[in-house]
């Protein structure tokens, strides 16, 4: 599921980013479209979940963190990544 | 030297293909989980969004961020090739998966910079 | 040329010996002179020295070899050679590894066969050609010798990861359509020790001298894992 949305995504912001970037260009884009908030939305939580779980094999590999602190400190870092997602979906979208 | 004695792969090499490919894909997924937390934020500040995007024309951003998205593009590839190692019937010819993946990540940065 | 061994224990040191260059020689044949004729006290193991136990592997120039199946022509650059007992294992003396672990993971990977029949019953009749038996025999010339074990990353990341070979072993059971124990071994090759924790290095196909591919046999795990967990087997 997240192969899909990476490559909505990429293809979106190549095509976005052809001839310049602007603020009234995105936010002319995203205000109010709901397609866009369900779309980011589920990519905001996939990715949520999705970064930990990488991270945690690297922290057992390269950092020999093991036992519940880690998973612990993990499960902090996919709150905070689905938080600031959302914060900035809906900051975009409103 | 021969490279094909005794079915070693090259005798100096002491790392195949296979471990660059994983090893790039993990330090882009790296990359990224930093990055994250960093791009949330930014687009959060929709209300000055002007202010921001203009400190982005800086050379040394642009370059930053053809990186990242490159790094997208690897991790990317790199994962789909995991996925297709793990759930497509084995073929002796993994290591091209891993060609693949490269392949596709160059395209995708050659993209970019010419977007950019 | 000049051959640097691993003398001593864990916190030993290299020594470095001067040997004849000769044409056809092994690195086995290296380590030996060495022994009869250099240092009495070197201490390696060998056995058949014609590449079918797998008792000789050692680390030549930083990769994990069979040392009788290894020609001095092919890895001595520059006349330098640099021997080493095999990587992720303790060292008991000089080359010579303790290898209690590496069997240890293989019965932890459940290993062993577990059948049903009795001697009363008549065998077992297995199809050669049937698609799980091939993918079992595509994996069973499994020796022991722990050259993927010391040459995969992950087990020196990670010191609980089972492995490649006992992985390896556990996927020709798995295939094993006598075998009875099937859901208990894949629930044994889960988890973060098991099969999950493989990120397809390849270094232990790479390095197989009997071109096994433990990733294939790790990847097909994976599969029969999730598989399983679908079906509410697992």
């Amino acid at each position: 599921m997240l192969a899909v949305c990476v490559l909505v995504h990429l293809a979106t912001i190549i095509y976005a980013v052809q001839g310049g970037l602007t603020a009234a260009e995105i936010l002319g884009r995203t205000r109010g479209n709901h397609a866009w908030l369900a779309f980011y939305t589920v990519f905001v939580l996939a990715v949520s979940v999705h970064a930990p779980i990488g991270l945690r094999a690297v922290f057992l590999e390269w950092l020999r963190w093991r036992g519940a602190s880690r998973d612990i400190a993990l499960a902090l870092f996919a709150g905070a990544l689905a938080w600031m997602g959302m914060r900035a979906v809906l900051a975009v979208f409103a | 030297m021969d490279g094909n004695a005794s079915g070693a792969r090259g005798v100096r090499v002491k790392k195949g293909s296979s471990y660059w490919v994983a090893i790039v894909h993990r330090v882009s997924g790296i990359a990224l989980a930093i990055f994250l937390p960093l791009h949330f934020w930014a687009l959060s500040t929709a209300l000055q969004l002007d202010a921001f995007l203009a400190w982005t024309r800086q050379p040394a951003v642009l370059v930053a961020e053809w990186g990242i998205v490159v790094a997208l593009a690897a991790h990317f590839a790199g994962g789909l090739r995991v996925l297709a190692l793990e759930f497509l019937p084995w073929h002796g010819r993994q290591k091209t998966l891993a060609a693949l993946a490269a392949g596709v990540t160059a395209l995708v940065g050659l993209v970019l910079a010419l977007a950019l | 040329m000049k051959v640097s061994v691993w003398k001593g224990g864990a916190d030993g040191a290299f020594q470095e010996f001067e040997v004849p260059r000769l044409p056809s020689q092994t690195v086995l044949d290296v380590v030996t002179h060495i022994q009869r004729a250099l240092d009495a006290t070197l201490a390696y193991r060998y056995a058949c020295r014609v590449g079918m136990c797998g008792s000789c592997a050692m680390t030549v120039n930083g990769v994990p070899r069979w040392t009788c199946r290894t020609h001095v022509d092919k890895v001595a650059f520059h006349d330098r050679l640099k021997i080493e007992p095999l990587k992720n294992l303790p060292v008991i003396r000089d080359l010579v590894t303790d290898m209690s672990v590496f069997f240890d993971k293989w019965a932890r990977a459940r290993g062993q066969f577990s059948g049903t029949r009795t001697k009363n019953e008549d065998f077992h009749a297995v199809k050669p050609d049937s698609a799980s038996r091939v993918q079992a025999d595509a994996a069973i010339e499994c020796i022991g010798c722990g050259v993927c074990y010391s040459a995969c990353d992950v087990v020196a990341w990670n010191p609980g990861y089972l492995g490649p070979a006992a992985l390896n072993r556990a996927w020709t059971l798995v295939n094993d359509e006598r075998d009875a124990a099937k859901l208990e071994r894949l629930r044994a090759v889960s988890g973060d020790a098991g099969c999950h924790s493989c990120h397809t290095h390849m270094s232990c196909t790479e390095r197989c001298p009997k071109h096994l591919s433990p990733t294939a046999a790790i990847a097909g795990l994976k599969r029969e894992i999730v598989t399983a967990l679908i079906r509410g087997e697992l």
